[in-house]
């Protein structure tokens, strides 16, 4: 009976200090995750403005959002846009740029701070300076195009241009993804290149059967970093809509993202929207509630991916 | 991985509801504070949107003034405060919060009075014998209230007319501003000279993003009902929406087209800059507000600049001068501890008529009562005399409040976008639509 007594105690005294180690993660665990995913999912099924209570209102917030609501399909067709095209178009660039300045024998340094260098210029800044450049009317660019004979798109003005646009301001700040393939790169052992030569093996074989499955772990980061990036787009689209659009929203006008034709509209804009210009915030949660389920979709559906490859890689 | 699984749910579950609970535990209105002592030794905060530096310095002076009339009331005022803040600190309240909001936009009284971020100014009216009536021009009593519950003042008003450069015209050989749409519409012809896929000057920028050519702006010359009797969208009914739009895109065709002029109007300045393209001559005409002229004149145009009401409809001729109003607003917020003393800021700023004419001149604004209106004090150009008349005619009106602001005339303006790109061809079926979209949202709202 003493012995059960004393190995319980021990059990729980194990117990208690493995909770104490773990208390600090899961004390921010329930505060930042648990707790506002719990109430996202509550305020979701109410109607509440920001005065008063929030009252239940069953499944009006979720028929609103997919059924009446304008502006969620588009939004979400930008956001699946930006996830697959803006992602790939970073992951394929950084991993590029990288390779190009490993392989550079002079002079490293000042590329690794020309191409690193954008990455720190803020958002707001950057978006600016893009929407400028790209101006179909008076921007650099155009005129350039124009000298050479080449048809210059309308960039932030033509729909069909807009998200391109904003994919080139993502690959102009990839100085991040850069730095993180150059230690991947630099950390294949070269060995493994002298062998693939001794075989004979051609430079795109040498990529693909020797660099890739090294640093495939890196790009797996890139990629479902890039993801969440992508689905929390925000402060760019916002910003290059509303210089484009000409309304700054200071004159008592009302504006809405998305311009041109909604294009630049995205999933994160509408939270926004709804939460905090509207304040439907049983909506905004709606909204939210789906960017989390894409996210975690996309991240399970990349994790499954990446055994495969690393896999095929061993 | 399990740590880049939880950031996406963590950050975006934290931004959208820790500010949710942030909220919710707080902007309860509050009217049992109004017993405040108005005659006692106190400080209130004053929001207002202006943000020039003449404006700054107007709204401050109209401020000094009532210091120097209320010596125990002291102001605290933050300046360039948009909609969006406004709405957000009346729900959270705090020590740093407003007692009196202006606004710029009107389309959110129904939004404010509704929700009761505003008080009901009502019972202070009433304690002061102040009838809005007899004090304020009809469309101005109308958006500051919703559904007969008065929670704001007219705080200067604004009406659009049709600017037009005066040498552009004579170059033309047009002897004067055009009175009907088709007249405008011909004249906006003759003032565009194209150079090469562009324009050397273009006669009028017609689309719904040429900064105040907005939709509600043009529909204002068909006098339009917004809302039916029941509430419900009139939009699809009332064939004024029908008319403007299709005349509106008929201008975007007749002009070069709408990617042609879109790409144009990337080309203008700051809409309140020294750039502003009716400035530099870009445009000959522009549908623009009453400060636009002094702001105008500022910058020392070398064109004479006139001044008209905006055009009408063909078979509307005799309702000529009329024009839409809009205008800022003044209210006090619900969270306010301090309502007496707030009230005593709210009913200088919007009644006192020295104040509201000197505040008027400052800038150059259509003055929101009947006695500042007919003040000898008012320095009337004119040109500024033009937006006066159109802010006292019986036939020029406003955009009714609505329970969720001004979100139906996003809506009818996103309709405007899809007509003129050509996206939208058929406009009955689009304003269908709309309409549908406008009650949806309201139900949503409600």
């Amino acid at each position: 009976m003493s012995t059960t007594y004393t190995l319980r105690a021990k059990h729980r005294r194990s117990a208690l200090r493995t909770l104490a180690f773990l208390s600090p993660w899961l004390i921010g665990f329930c505060v930042f995750f648990a707790y506002p995913l719990i109430s996202t999912v509550y305020f979701s099924f109410t109607h509440y403005d920001g005065f008063g209570a929030a009252t239940f209102d069953g499944l009006t917030n979720w028929s609103y959002v997919f059924g009446e609501y304008p502006l969620f399909w588009p939004a979400l067709r930008n956001t699946l846009w930006l996830v697959i095209v803006m992602v790939a178009c970073r992951v394929v660039f950084g991993l590029g740029v990288g390779m190009l300045i490993t392989k550079i024998k002079t002079g490293v340094g000042v590329f690794r701070t020309l191409f690193y260098l954008p990455y720190l210029a803020p958002p707001v800044a950057a978006t600016l300076g893009f929407v400028f450049l790209l101006n179909p009317g008076t921007g650099p660019v155009n005129s350039l195009l124009g000298d050479l004979g080449i048809p210059a798109p309308d960039w932030f003005t033509d729909p069909s241009w807009s998200k391109p646009a904003l994919t080139l301001l993502a690959v102009w700040g990839v100085g991040d993804l850069m730095v993180i393939f150059m230690a991947a790169l630099l950390d294949v052992p070269t060995e493994q290149y002298e062998a693939a030569e001794l075989d004979g093996a051609s430079p795109w074989q040498r990529f693909r059967y020797v660099t890739l499955p090294n640093i495939s772990p890196i790009v797996m980061f890139a990629v479902v970093t890039g993801v969440i990036q992508a689905m929390q787009s925000y402060t760019q689209p916002l910003v290059a809509a509303k210089v484009a659009s000409g309304n700054m929203g200071n004159s008592g006008q009302q504006f809405e993202p998305g311009y041109p034709d909604k294009s630049t509209l995205t999933l994160p804009q509408l939270v926004y929207n709804l939460g905090f210009q509207r304040f439907d915030y049983g909506s905004a949660c709606v909204v939210a509630l789906v960017l989390f389920a894409l996210s975690m979709a996309f991240t399970a559906l990349l994790m499954k991916r990446r055994g495969g490859l690393v896999q095929a890689g061993e | 991985m399990p740590t880049t699984r939880r950031k996406p749910a963590a950050v975006l579950a934290a931004t959208a509801c820790i500010a949710l609970f942030a909220s919710a535990c707080t902007g309860q209105s509050d009217t049992s504070t109004q017993n405040d002592d108005a005659s006692k030794d106190t400080t209130i905060t004053f929001w207002h949107g202006w943000s020039t530096p003449s404006e700054v310095a107007a709204i401050q002076a109209d401020v000094a003034a009532f210091q120097k009339a209320h010596p125990n009331i002291h102001v605290k005022v933050v300046g360039d405060i948009n909609d969006d803040k406004i709405n957000q600190a009346l729900r959270a309240g705090g020590s740093n919060s407003p007692d009196v909001v202006s606004s710029f936009t009107t389309n959110n009284v129904g939004k404010f009075c509704s929700s009761n971020a505003f008080v009901d100014l009502a019972p202070f009216l009433k304690k002061d014998g102040i009838d809005p009536a007899k004090t304020f021009p009809k469309t101005m009593n109308e958006y500051t209230q919703f559904q007969g519950k008065r929670c704001a003042l007219p705080l200067l008003g604004d009406s659009y007319a049709l600017y037009y450069n005066k040498d552009a015209f004579k170059a033309a050989g047009i002897d004067g501003p055009p009175t009907t749409w088709s007249e405008f519409e011909a004249d906006a012809k003759l003032l565009t000279k194209p150079k090469g896929d562009s324009y050397e000057q273009l006669g009028f920028m017609p689309d719904y993003h040429a900064y105040e050519t907005t939709t509600e702006h043009y529909l204002a010359q068909w006098s339009p009902t917004y809302f039916d009797a029941s509430g419900a969208s009139n939009i699809a009914k009332d064939p004024a929406f029908e008319k403007g739009l299709a005349f509106q895109k008929q201008l975007v065709d007749g002009l070069g087209g709408f990617a042609k002029l879109e790409k144009y109007r990337t080309s203008f300045g700051e809409e309140y800059g020294a750039t502003n393209p009716f400035n530099t001559g870009q445009v000959a005409m522009a549908m623009d507000g009453e400060w636009r002229l002094g702001m105008a004149l500022a910058g020392k145009p070398k064109f004479d600049i006139g001044v008209a009401p905006l055009p009408v409809p063909d078979d509307q001729k005799a309702t000529h001068g009329k024009g839409y109003l809009t205008g800022t607003i003044a209210g006090i917020a619900a969270t306010s501890k301090k309502q007496n003393a707030a009230w005593e800021l709210v009913k200088f700023l919007t009644t006192d008529t020295d104040a509201v004419v000197n505040f008027a001149n400052a800038i150059h604004n259509v003055p929101s009562t009947f006695a500042a209106l007919s003040s000898p004090k008012l320095q009337a150009d004119p040109r500024f005399k033009t937006f006066l008349d159109i802010a006292q005619n019986p036939n020029s009106t406003t955009t009714p409040a609505s329970v969720n602001g001004g979100q139906y005339l996003v809506s009818l303006q996103n309709l405007g976008y899809d007509i003129e790109s050509g996206k939208q061809t058929d406009i009955k079926a689009g304003l269908a639509k709309t309409a549908q979209e406008i009650d949806a949202a309201i139900a949503q709202a409600k």
